[in-house]
């Protein structure tokens, strides 16, 4: 049976198919080829994809996920019950609906790596 | 024997968030051994290359990153040595009892201006596989995965490059194979205290204690070749390459563990001696040394750590 698709939608930016099991950054990373998301800061923030740089922090505005593992020192149990989790570490369970919280600036040539929010 | 005191590195403490998913991936995937587990949880493994008992050390944590890097010395006195060389110089060193990890000696352990721990020992007993010593095949057991021959060196990132160098030389007798100097200071090191061209080095971040990549040495660029294969196979997230630095000439592939510590499968490299001048490089031209082939840093090398 084909794994279930959703719709995951990047507040500001554009809008995603996102497979049942699939890393919710993995499907946004396949529309930012795809040329799908629009007035993105820079480009789509992309770390580890594993949870450890806590660079693809987003917030959950709605819909229904599971999550795996992500580094406490990126995501607190407070932030992580509140909805700002790592985009690599959830997994649909409904469409979804998320705003771009990232804690860095990823870098563009010539600027500093890292800046405060 | 010409290398005398700190010998080379010998294991590396890493955290990880989910114990079973990085035994797969660094006993499968890059090809290493599990030679035990301990009465807390730490997992000890090698490579079959390597004869001391353990070279990577796993620990189950709620943040991913590095908890300390270990040095071998040549010999027990070489740990009285250095502790009175660090503590003249001026920092704090503790003790760690022998069979605090399976299979090694005493160490001694401080903590170094950029945040990171730094233990010595001179004490390991070995465990199998290991090569023979007598007629020796080229390798004893079948390799797999990667294939990595050993653990090889480590990135760290942290804000007080400059303090890490002038320790690093003067109170524990590395040398600076290379580095790259922006016009505020010194940005990177990469330090030897034996043959290669870097056994740890280091790079300028806001924020102390940070993992920018664990590597392990692979034979060959075919290997290497070898490696991204298994990369795309098992969907392993990839940071770059395969490429080549010019720092250090190594050929490499940045990618991910399961906890999103960065990994590193490294080949080649040029042979440091001790009369070997730094080599030296500016803001003009570090994409090229980072990234010999794409010649600019990508976005994710000074902003993505553990």
């Amino acid at each position: 049976m084909a794994p279930q698709r959703f719709q995951v939608t990047l507040e500001g930016h554009g809008q995603a198919n996102v497979y049942e099991g699939e890393r919710v950054l993995v499907a946004l990373e396949r529309a930012q080829g795809f040329g799908q998301l629009k007035n993105l800061p820079r480009r789509l923030p992309v770390g580890c994809r594993r949870g450890g740089c806590g660079v693809c922090r987003v917030r959950v505005l709605a819909g229904a996920y599971d999550s795996g593992p992500m580094s406490r020192s990126c995501v607190s149990a407070e932030d992580e019950a509140a909805g700002l989790v790592l985009a690599c570490c959830i997994y649909p369970r409904s469409d979804l609906f998320l705003r771009l919280e990232t804690p860095v600036v990823v870098k563009a040539k010539g600027e500093r790596a890292l800046q405060p929010v | 024997m010409a290398i005398t005191g700190i010998m080379r590195p010998g294991f590396i403490q890493i955290r990880v968030l989910d114990m079973p998913a990085a035994i797969e991936f660094y006993t499968k995937r890059i090809g290493l051994h599990q030679v035990t587990e301990g009465p807390d949880g730490r997992v000890y493994l090698k490579s079959a290359d390597e004869f001391d008992h353990h070279s990577i050390v796993l620990r189950r944590a709620d943040s991913a990153g590095v908890d300390a890097a270990g040095f071998k010395c040549v010999k027990d006195s070489d740990l009285d040595h250095y502790e009175k060389r660090v503590t003249d110089y001026g920092f704090a060193v503790d003790h760690v009892k022998a069979g605090e990890q399976p299979g090694l000696g005493r160490r001694i352990g401080f903590t170094i201006p950029t945040g990171h721990r730094i233990e010595l020992y001179a004490e390991s007993e070995q465990s199998d596989p290991k090569p023979r010593t007598h007629n020796p095949d080229v390798w004893e057991l079948e390799p797999h995965g990667m294939a990595a021959r050993r653990f090889d060196h480590s990135l760290l990132y942290g804000p007080d490059v400059q303090g890490n160098l002038d320790f690093f030389e003067k109170a524990l007798d590395f040398r600076c194979a290379e580095r790259v100097d922006m016009p505020d200071g010194v940005f990177a090191i990469w330090m030897t205290c034996g043959m290669k061209a870097h056994d740890i080095a280091f790079v300028k971040y806001p924020e102390p204690n940070k993992l920018h990549h664990v590597a392990f040495e692979l034979e060959n660029w075919q290997s290497i070749g070898h490696a991204a294969d298994i990369l795309t196979r098992y969907d392993i997230s990839i940071d770059l390459g395969p490429t080549r630095h010019g720092i250090t000439r190594g050929q490499t592939i940045y990618f991910f563990d399961p906890s999103g510590n960065r990994c590193e499968t490294f080949a080649g490299g040029y042979t440091y001696y001790p009369d070997i001048p730094t080599r030296t490089w500016d803001e003009t031209q570090v994409g090229k040394g980072i990234f010999y082939y794409e010649r600019q840093l990508n976005d994710a090398f000074l902003s993505v750590v553990s």
